[in-house]
C-alpha cells in the first residue's frame, strides 16, 4: 500500500453479542485516509458510522463488542495493540470529537484541566505548562477570556463554547487523525459554520487528517476530498466529492442526495441533510440475501436477491458495491 | 454558603416542635398509664395517684405540652421517671457510645462497599460481579441478632480472642461494629455499583478515554466522583439512623447505646426520657441531612444554595 496513507482499514468487522443475538454492526469495511485529507463517511442512522470510528481507538467497551480484521495507523495495527501502547495514541496522535457537546465533557472537572490533562500525558508538560497550553489552545478556538474560562465547569458555556473546548481539547496534542462524528449536529446553523471553519483552519495548520461523519451534505461537499458511503455495516460506495454528487453511482447514495445535482452550489447547501428513502432499513440481526439493499432498491434485478454484489474498481478513489456496474 | 447553613439551621427548630407534638400525642396514646408500670404491682391507688401529680400528668395534655415546650426552650428535657436523673445527663452517657459505633461501622462499611461496588461495576455480570451482588444480597438478608450471635461463638467463645460484650478497649468495638457493618455495607455497595454502572455509560466516560488515560484514572477521577452524589445519600441516611442506635446490635454486645435506651423507657413508659431522646435524635437526624447536603455542593459544582 501507499506510504500516503495514514489509516487504512481492511475488512473490519464488529459484532455485539446481545440478548436478540449477534448483531453484525459493521461487516467488512475497508478505506483508507490519506495523510492531510478530510475524509466524509455518510449514511443512514444505524448503519455503522460511529462504530467504525470508535473502533479505531477501541473505544466499544471491549466485552461484548467483537473486533476482527486489521486497521493499520503508522504502521501499527491498532486491533492488535498492547493497552499501554493504545493509550498514547489516544488523545496523541489520533483523537476524537463527539456529537453532544453537553454530555461529553465531565461535569465535575473544570474545562481547564480536562485539556490539560491530557497534554500531560502526552506532551510530558508539567501541570502549569500544560494549564498555560490549555488556555493557549481556548485562545485558539476562539474562546474569549480564556483565562477565566479555562476555571470554569462546562455547565457554565453554551453548546458551541463547549464544542470548541471539545475541539481545543481534540487539536491541543497536534494530531494527525482527528475523529469527528458529527462534530456539529448539535449545535445550530451559525454556530456550526463558524466551528467546521474553525477545525478546517486548524486542520491545516497541523496538517492532520479527519473522518468527518455527518448526515449534512453542505458540510460534505464544502470540507471532503473523498466521500464514502455505508449502509448496513458495509461500504457501498467511495468516490472524490466532486463526482460522488454529479454522478453516483450506487442506488443508496442517488437516493441519499435525492437525486439533486450538487455540484456549483456546493456553499448553499448548509441546510440540506441526507434524503430518507422509501423502505425500512433491514433489522441487524436479519440482513437481507444478496444485496443488503436489494428490498429499498428501484433498480433490482434478479441477481440481487441471490448474491451478494462484488466491490467494482472505478477509477482512482472510485468504488461500488452493486450489481448495476458489475 | 454560609448563610444557607444558618437558614437551615433555623430552620430544624419548627420541625423539632413538630416532631415533639407528635411525639407527645402518641406516647400519651399508647396504652398504659406511666405510673402504674412506674408504681409497681403492690402500690396502692393513693401512691399511684402521688406519681401521677409529681409527674404531671394529672393535668391536661395541652399543658402539659407547653410546660415541656418552655423547659425545652431552656434546654432543660425534665428528669427520667424511671431513674430520677436528668433526661439530658442519661443521654450525654450514651450518645458518645452510639457516635462511635456508628463511625466505626459507617467508615468499615465505606470501605468495603465503596470498592467492592465499584470493582462489581467495572466488570458488569462477571463472577466478581455476581460475588459483590450475592454477598450484598446476604448481607442485607441476614438477622443481625444472628449474625452477631455466631460471632461471638467464633471470637468470644471458641477463639477467645475479642470479649463478648461490654465497652472499654478497642476490641470491644470490634464485634458490633462487624455486625452492624454487614448490613450498611450491603447498602452502599448496592448503590455504589448501580450508580458507578450508569456514570460508566456515559458519554464523558468515552472522552476521558479517547484521550488515553489509564483505566484506574477514568475510573476514579472522571467516574467515581459523578457517582458520588447517590452513595453519599446513602452513607448519610445509613450513618443517621445508626445515630438512633442499633437496638439489636446493642442487645447482643451489651453495648450501652441510644438504641436500648430508647427501647427500655418505651418498655417503662417513661416519657420525659423517650421525648428527650427521639428529640435529640431528630436533631441529629437533621443535621446529618445539612451536612450531606453541603458535601453535595462540595462534590458538584452545578449544586448551588442561595
Ligand atoms: N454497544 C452496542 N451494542 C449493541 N449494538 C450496538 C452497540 N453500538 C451500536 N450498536 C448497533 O450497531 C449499529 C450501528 O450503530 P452506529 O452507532 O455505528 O450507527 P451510526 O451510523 O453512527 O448511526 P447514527 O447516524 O444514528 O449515529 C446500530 O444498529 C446499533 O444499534
Ligand atoms: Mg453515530
Amino acid at each position: 500500500m501507499s506510504g500516503d496513507h495514514l489509516l487504512s482499514i481492511r475488512n473490519l468487522k464488529v459484532r455485539f453479542r446481545v440478548y436478540e443475538g449477534v448483531a453484525a454492526a459493521v461487516d467488512g469495511v475497508d478505506f483508507f485516509v490519506e495523510k492531510g485529507e478530510t475524509l466524509g463517511l455518510v449514511g443512514e442512522s444505524g448503519c455503522g458510522k460511529s462504530v467504525t470510528a470508535m473502533s479505531i481507538l477501541r473505544l466499544l467497551a471491549s466485552p461484548p463488542a467483537e473486533l476482527e480484521g486489521e486497521i493499520e495507523f503508522q504502521g501499527k495495527n491498532l486491533l492488535e495493540l498492547p493497552q499501554d501502547e493504545l493509550r498514547k495514541i489516544r488523545g496523541g496522535a489520533i483523537s476524537m470529537i463527539f456529537q453532544e457537546p453537553m454530555t461529553s465533557l465531565n461535569p465535575l472537572l473544570t474545562i481547564g484541566e480536562q485539556i490539560a490533562e491530557a497534554i500531560v500525558l502526552h506532551q510530558g508538560l508539567s501541570r502549569q505548562e500544560a494549564w498555560d497550553r490549555a488556555v493557549e489552545m481556548l485562545a485558539r478556538v476562539q474562546i474569549p477570556s480564556p483565562e477565566a474560562r479555562a476555571k470554569d465547569y462546562p455547565h457554565k458555556l453554551s453548546g458551541g463554547m463547549r464544542q470548541r473546548a471539545m475541539i481545543a481539547m481534540a487539536l491541543s496534542c497536534n494530531p494527525n487523525l482527528l475523529l469527528a462524528d458529527e462534530p456539529t449536529t448539535a449545535l445550530d446553523v451559525t454556530i456550526q459554520a463558524q466551528i467546521m471553519d474553525l477545525m478546517e483552519r486548524l486542520r491545516e495548520e497541523i496538517g492532520a487528517s479527519i473522518i468527518l461523519i455527518t448526515h449534512n451534505l453542505g458540510l460534505i461537499a464544502e470540507m471532503a476530498r473523498t466521500v464514502v458511503v455505508m449502509y448496513a455495516g458495509k461500504v457501498v460506495e467511495e468516490a472524490p466529492v466532486r463526482e460522488l454528487f454529479s454522478e453516483p453511482l450506487h442506488p443508496y447514495t442517488q437516493g441519499l442526495l435525492g437525486s439533486v445535482p450538487v455540484i456549483g452550489r456546493k456553499f448553499k447547501m448548509e441546510k440540506k441533510r441526507l434524503q430518507e428513502i422509501p423502505g425500512i432499513v433491514p433489522s441487524i440481526f436479519e440482513m437481507p440475501r444478496g444485496c443488503r439493499f436489494h428490498p429499498r432498491c428501484h433498480r433490482m434485478m434478479d441477481i440481487c436477491r441471490l448474491e451478494e454484489p462484488p466491490m467494482v474498481e472505478m477509477g482512482q478513489r472510485r468504488r461500488v458495491l452493486c450489481w448495476l456496474w458489475a | 454558603m454560609l448563610q444557607y447553613t444558618i437558614r437551615r439551621l433555623i430552620s430544624t427548630i419548627p420541625v423539632l416542635i413538630g416532631i415533639s407534638l407528635l411525639l407527645f400525642v402518641m406516647l400519651r396514646a399508647l396504652p398504659g398509664d406511666p405510673a402504674l408500670v412506674l408504681a409497681g404491682q403492690m402500690a396502692s391507688p393513693e401512691d399511684i395517684e402521688l406519681i401521677r401529680v409529681q409527674l404531671g400528668l394529672n393535668q391536661p395534655i395541652h399543658i402539659q405540652y407547653a410546660k415541656f415546650i418552655s423547659r425545652l426552650a431552656v434546654l432543660d428535657l425534665g428528669r427520667s421517671a424511671r431513674t430520677q436523673n436528668p433526661v439530658l445527663e442519661e443521654i450525654w452517657a450514651r450518645l458518645p457510645n452510639t457516635f462511635l459505633l456508628a463511625t466505626t461501622a459507617i467508615t468499615l462499611a465505606c470501605l468495603i462497599g465503596i470498592p467492592a461496588g465499584i470493582i462489581a461495576a467495572v466488570r458488569p455480570y462477571t463472577k466478581i460481579d455476581y460475588l459483590v451482588t450475592s454477598f450484598s444480597l446476604f448481607g442485607i438478608s441476614m438477622p443481625v441478632f444472628w449474625l452477631g450471635l455466631m460471632l461471638v461463638v467464633v471470637f468470644s467463645v471458641t477463639l477467645q480472642i475479642l470479649p463478648a460484650g461490654g465497652i472499654g478497649t478497642w476490641k470491644h468495638v470490634v464485634l458490633p461494629t462487624v455486625t452492624l457493618a454487614s448490613f450498611v455495607v450491603a447498602f452502599i455497595a448496592r448503590m455504589t455499583r448501580s450508580s458507578m454502572l450508569e456514570v460508566l455509560s456515559q458519554d464523558y466516560i468515552t472522552t476521558a478515554r479517547s484521550k488515553g488515560l489509564m483505566e484506574k484514572v477514568v475510573i476514579i477521577k472522571h467516574a467515581l466522583r459523578n457517582a458520588l452524589i447517590p452513595i453519599i445519600t446513602v452513607v448519610g441516611l445509613q450513618f443517621g439512623s445508626l445515630l438512633g442506635g442499633a437496638v439489636l446490635t446493642e442487645t447482643v454486645f451489651a453495648w450501652p447505646g441510644m438504641g436500648r435506651l430508647i427501647v427500655d423507657s418505651i418498655l417503662a413508659r417513661d416519657y420525659p426520657m423517650i421525648q428527650g431522646a427521639i428529640l435529640i435524635f431528630g436533631l441529629l437526624y437533621i443535621l446529618v441531612n445539612l451536612i450531606v447536603d453541603l458535601i453535595y455542593a462540595w462534590v458538584d459544582p452545578r449544586i448551588h444554595y442561595d
